[in-house]
């Protein structure tokens, strides 16, 4: 909230950004876990600082629209009203609503608005008792720039608490008055209110700006702890606050002191007014129509905010020795210093480079978790009861990468929904659980992001693709083809409808779309179809921007890198675990009960020279299958920028893309999925070999 | 390139023992020798990779791909890297060079014909060849070079 440059609306648009998707994720949750309290905070809040900073920034339709909504979740989180599927759809619209007041103000009809309300308040009254129907009143009550104690009537078992707050230093900066808040507290009940100047230094040692105040009140009221700790909410973070049940009966008589505490925002209302949040242009842009177009912003982790700092703190350094060796007299040696110095420089910007290009990169769980809504919403469509699940969240993608995935996935999710999954009936008689299961996975597989669309409807309709690919002179009639190749083919651009091809909202086939994005993201995409149980989309996406830990080794003289996910064991090879299966020599490593087989990298990679007297087995894994690497030293683990190898390495299959290490040197990444293929392959040949009748040779081995 | 009297500006680069033009407008940078990372199983001629100002980069042995001597590391040895299209792509590559000459226009002086006997290189590659200060200059078919064979 300190960011004060710029349209401050704009702060507010991208704020309010992140608030949407927290009370559509906590109203998603509620769905399927309607008493959760954690949870109905969570919308409550959200809905509260829309509300709050709505008003703030001029946004006076969406605060007054919020505050009903607020009202309505107060009485929920009070236990007044319940959760139902109807108030957790309404809400959901609702959420809709104030996105479009945000988003574009003036093309927004004030029917609109009060239909959602109205529809709001029937289904609150629907459940409640009528004596209290308080929360039918009409919108136009709630005013936020001047309102109303919603609570003032203070229930008659009121209680008492201590609550002592010191705002931060930079309180009236950030734009927070501590007279409203005072005076929010008091409209909660009655109560005492003593200011503590005693840090408030001489006048001139003062900053105007500066907050030196503390306050402590002593209040009776019958809202809970937490209504009180609401106040705060904006600044809570900043604020000392404690607050303390407090058992002595409310004392009588306690006008005398409070008022001339409530004289205070003479005082404080001028120097405000010169604050730059506090006076906020009623956002005369929202209301010309069409928004300012955002600026795109990213959050990013602090660890690499402080790596950029280091960095740059190391090239300050760099910089002044430069200097020294400007001014030093003694030419010769001032030419071999500027030599490292150089060096040195040139290092450091590459790695400023890197440090700046990982500032990209963001979690695609982002992204994922707008899919719940389309789920959502898709699911009531259709009438068919679909669940989302997602995995691997926490994957990190290029922020472009992330933004152009949206709509090729959201339109995967509705062909799944649409096409693959059935309707509750279907599903029964085919013997399946009558709620249908989307899973959205995203995984680093060496230097590719692999995302993969699951759904477990009834597969793809193979006979119509074919008959469909023949009648478009696709497939030659009655033509061989696999039935892996013939699902392929609904991603040609000829396969589709012509109607069908829009962004989103393509229906039906429309998959040449996807592909045409996914190509334009230069990454491929699958499809795998399993007729009566489901379909499977992947995605295959290069990273050139990835990062990864990966594990550094030492083979001959050159260096790779193993993805850190990959690896799981380092053992040195000893001939003791070394299963000799006979033949022309060692292939198996006996590890943790098992046998694994084995490859010398030297070998494979054609390593001249002696091998140094203790090597190191890398076991490395992907889903169940292990082979162990032979490699000549263990490095160490290294941030891994992944960039991709050139066209010129199509051929190359052994390493999946490089990275720069920290000397400058390119250093190659091992391509896992190939070489445990490669690895099995090699066992099975052995196998093989030894035993034609193909009978288990781990086994024979073991009892050798 | 259709008469004799066309000329190129181009650099001039030595590559064992005959010299070789490559257009200029390709022509991103010229490097001292950096430390080469080897990649193992790739073809012979880009069996390597360098970091050419954060980006990694093929090296290519342009000797031993157009069927001459591979390159030999001596004191005027340097990395000529062009941008080149490969298979529809704007790659970076880098070239070996045993010497890197000079920028000139020259003279193509057999432009149409290019005669298989009397050339020690593999003659697909050479797109002209011209003259400079009394030797034969070749201008290297960069597509050709960089084909997916």
């Amino acid at each position: 909230m300190n960011i004060l440059s710029g349209d401050p609306s704009d702060i507010f648009r991208q704020e309010a950004d992140e608030l949407f998707v927290q009370l559509e994720t906590a109203l998603l949750d509620l769905e399927t876990a309607p008493g959760d309290k954690e949870t109905i905070a969570s919308a409550f809040r959200a809905l509260h600082t829309i509300k709050g900073s709505g008003a703030m920034f001029g946004f006076e339709a969406l605060a007054k629209f919020a505050h009903h909504v607020e009202t309505v979740f107060d009485r929920v989180r009070n236990g007044d009203v319940l959760v139902t599927p109807a108030l957790v759809g309404v809400t959901l619209e609702a959420r809709d609503h104030m996105r479009r007041l945000i988003d574009a103000p003036g093309q927004v009809s004030a029917g609109s608005g009060d239909a959602i309300l109205a529809h709001l308040d029937r289904v609150v009254s629907g459940q409640e008792n009528p004596v209290c129907a308080r929360a039918a009143s009409p919108v136009e009550r709630f005013i936020p720039s001047s309102p109303p104690p919603p609570s003032a009537k203070v229930s008659p078992a009121s209680s008492g608490y201590r609550v002592r707050f010191t705002l931060p230093t930079n309180a009236f900066v950030l734009g927070t008055n501590p007279v409203t808040m005072i005076r929010e507290m008091l409209e909660m009940g009655t109560g005492t209110v003593r200011c503590d100047a005693s840090e408030v230094p001489g006048l001139d040692g003062l900053d105007p700006e500066q907050c030196y105040l503390r306050w402590e009140l002593e209040l009776f009221t019958g809202q809970s702890m937490e209504a009180i700790e609401d106040v705060f909410l904006f600044i809570r973070n900043e604020t000392q606050l404690t607050i303390e049940p407090f058992s002595v009966a409310p004392v009588p008589a306690l006008d005398l002191p409070l008022e001339p505490l409530r004289e205070l925002p003479v005082v404080d209302s001028g120097s405000a007014s010169s604050l730059p949040t506090s006076s906020p242009s009623p956002a005369a842009s929202a209301q010309s129509g069409k928004p300012p177009p955002i600026e795109s912003v990213i959050k990013v982790n602090s660890d690499r905010i402080n790596g950029l700092m280091n960095q740059v703190g190391e090239l300050v350094i760099v910089q002044s020795r430069l200097k020294q060796i400007a001014h030093s007299s003694t030419e010769e040696l001032s030419v071999v210093s500027l030599r490292a110095v150089v060096e040195e420089m040139g290092r450091l910007v590459s790695e400023l480079r890197e440090t700046t290009k990982g500032i990209r990169m963001v979690p695609i769980g982002s992204l994922f978790s707008r899919f719940r809504r389309v789920v959502r919403d898709l699911s009531r469509e259709l009438g068919k009861q679909v669940r989302l699940d997602t995995r691997g969240e926490e994957t990190e993608l290029d922020k472009t990468m992330v933004e152009s995935l949206n709509d090729p996935l959201v339109h995967l999710i509705r062909n799944a929904m649409d096409h693959g999954i059935e309707s509750s009936e279907a599903r029964l008689a085919a013997g399946k659980s009558v709620e249908g299961t989307l899973l959205l996975t995203a995984t680093h597989v060496g230097g590719q992001v692999l995302i993969t669309v699951d759904d477990d409807g009834k597969g793809l309709n193979l006979e119509r693709i074919r008959a469909k690919a023949e009648e478009r002179g696709l497939l030659a009639p009655g033509a061989e083809i696999s039935d892996g190749d013939l699902a392929q083919l609904i991603f040609h651009p000829g396969f589709s409808t012509a109607q069908a091809v829009t962004g989103i909202s393509g229906r039906g086939v429309g998959m040449d779309v996807v592909k045409k994005s996914i190509d334009a993201l230069r990454g491929s995409v699958e499809v795998f179809s399993q007729t009566g149980e489901g379909c499977r989309v992947v995605l295959r996406l290069p990273l050139t921007l990835a990062i990864i830990d990966g594990l550094l080794l030492k083979v001959g003289e050159e260096r790779y890198i193993v993805p850190l996910s990959n690896v799981d064991a380092i053992v040195e090879l000893a001939d003791a675990m070394v299963e000799h299966s006979g033949g022309d020599g060692n292939h198996f490593l006996f590890i943790r009960d098992e046998l694994v087989p084995f490859l010398h990298l030297r070998d494979l990679f054609a390593v001249v020279g002696e091998p140094p007297p203790h090597e190191k087995v890398v076991i490395v894994v992907v889903g169940k299958r292990r082979v162990g690497l032979v490699v000549d030293q263990i490095l160490g683990d290294h941030q891994t920028v992944i960039k991709s190898l050139s066209r010129v390495h199509a051929d190359v299959k052994s390493f999946s893309g490089a990275t720069i290490l920290g000397d400058g040197r390119v250093a190659l990444i091992l391509e896992i999925d190939h070489l445990i293929e490669f690895g099995q392959h090699r066992e099975e040949r052995l196998r093989e070999a030894l035993h034609p009748s193909g009978r288990r040779v781990g086994h024979e081995i073991l009892v050798r | 390139m259709k008469s004799s009297s066309d000329s190129l500006k181009s650099l001039i680069i030595g590559v064992a023992g005959d010299l070789f033009a490559i257009p200029v407008h390709v022509v991103c940078d010229i490097l001292d020798l950096l430390p080469v990372t080897g990649v193992p199983t790739a073809r012979p001629f880009v069996n390597g990779l360098i970091n050419v100002r954060g980006r990694v980069v093929p090296l290519m042995d342009l000797g031993m791909k157009i069927g001459l001597s591979g390159a030999t590391t001596t004191p005027d040895s340097r990395f000529v890297v062009i941008e080149q299209e490969i298979d529809g792509e704007e790659t970076l590559v880098a070239l070996r060079a045993d010497k890197v000459h000079e920028v000139a226009e020259f003279e193509l002086v057999m432009s149409e014909e290019i005669p298989r006997i009397g050339m020690r290189c593999r003659a697909e590659f050479i797109r002209a060849v011209g003259r400079r200060q009394g030797r034969f200059v070749m201008v290297l078919d960069l597509e050709r070079v960089f084909a997916s064979d």
